[in-house]
């Protein structure tokens, strides 16, 4: 068997127009839109019917908020820089961006632990009322799939860094900038809305 | 002609073509629009609110989907495919509405304790009948 034949379809193959690697993303984040979109959905319902949401809201601290939308908002720019050096052959340098992107994930897991530490402390938890059930289960898959990002990406920087499987590149930075977007949503209905 | 499209094919397909604008400028954009939508609660308008916060994140997922995601120059079939996936949640929600913001309709009326305006039964009051 050639070295050719034992890459994976994904790294070569093309049938529907892309590589395979990325229509495969495409589709994950296709389902990722239908389970956050469920999810938003169903507390703008609820926000709608329910003035005591607003008074619950009134308890989320905004300039965090906006601070880790901020985080997410850098962290995407350089996901993209990453792609652009993966272009240009440049491993090393998509490495480099790599990992100022994982840190800026790492940078929105710790601010959301504080965040989160200060309010259960203040006694909203998630069997507080519907509002803060729906806050933790938002914000707590968001930062579940902020953390699948940080841990792909470390391993995708590690062979990016030696200029090996660089398509891998674009695929986690088109899942890193869905991560993002999931949080341009989540920032006004959160913390803004009051 | 046609042997340069199908090569320009060929490279857009294994992502060798990708234009790369200015991100830092997006970037910029991106950050100004984070500003208004965290200023625009301040002016205490309700519709100012809504505007500064839903439709500048409808504009701030538009700019990252197209100038970070390159949604405008992949395959026609993701487009569809994320419209798709809109339009079931629009479905889902014109689905179940009704019956989470409406406290009655044509043949039911929703329970006071579901409807929040009174306690919910105490427990085991429905099997002692």
């Amino acid at each position: 068997m050639s070295a050719a034949s034992s890459r994976p379809i994904a790294t070569g193959r093309s049938a529907a127009g892309m590589p395979t690697g990325r229509l495969a993303v495409w589709w994950i984040i296709a389902s990722e839109i239908v389970i956050f979109g469920g999810l938003l959905g169903s507390y703008i319902m609820h926000r709608l019917a329910h003035d005591a949401f607003a008074e619950q809201a009134a308890h989320t601290n905004t300039w965090i908020g906006a601070f880790n939308t901020f985080v997410l908002l850098t962290s995407s720019l350089s996901a993209v820089l990453t792609h652009k050096a993966a272009d240009h052959g440049d491993g090393k340098k998509a490495a480099r961006f790599l990992y100022y992107t994982m840190g800026g994930g790492l940078v929105f897991l710790v601010v959301k632990a504080f965040e989160w530490t200060t309010e259960i402390q203040a006694g909203y938890t998630l069997a507080s009322n519907t509002f803060w059930s729906f806050y933790y289960t938002a914000a707590g898959i968001h930062a579940a799939h902020v953390l699948a990002g940080v841990i792909i990406m470390g391993f995708v920087a590690h062979t990016a860094k030696r200029q090996l499987e660089m398509q891998r590149v674009e695929l986690i930075g088109l899942y890193w900038h869905f991560v993002d977007v999931v949080w341009i949503f989540l920032f006004p209905l959160l913390y803004i809305a009051k | 002609m046609a042997d340069h499209a199908a090569h320009d094919h060929a490279h857009e397909a294994h992502g060798e073509h990708t234009h790369h604008p200015d991100y830092v400028k997006i970037w910029g954009v991106l950050l100004v629009l984070l500003v208004i939508s965290v200023a625009g609660p301040f002016l205490e308008i309700q519709v100012i609110t809504l505007i500064t916060a839903f439709g500048i994140a409808i504009v701030k997922a538009y700019l990252v989907v197209k100038n970070f995601m390159h949604i405008n120059v992949a395959a026609k079939l993701v487009t569809y495919l994320v419209l798709t996936m809109l339009l079931f949640m629009l479905l889902f929600f014109a689905g179940t509405a009704p019956d989470v913001m409406e406290s009655h309709g044509s043949n039911w009326e929703k329970p006071d304790w579901i409807a929040g305006t009174a306690h919910p039964p105490a427990a085991g009051h429905e099997e002692s009948h």
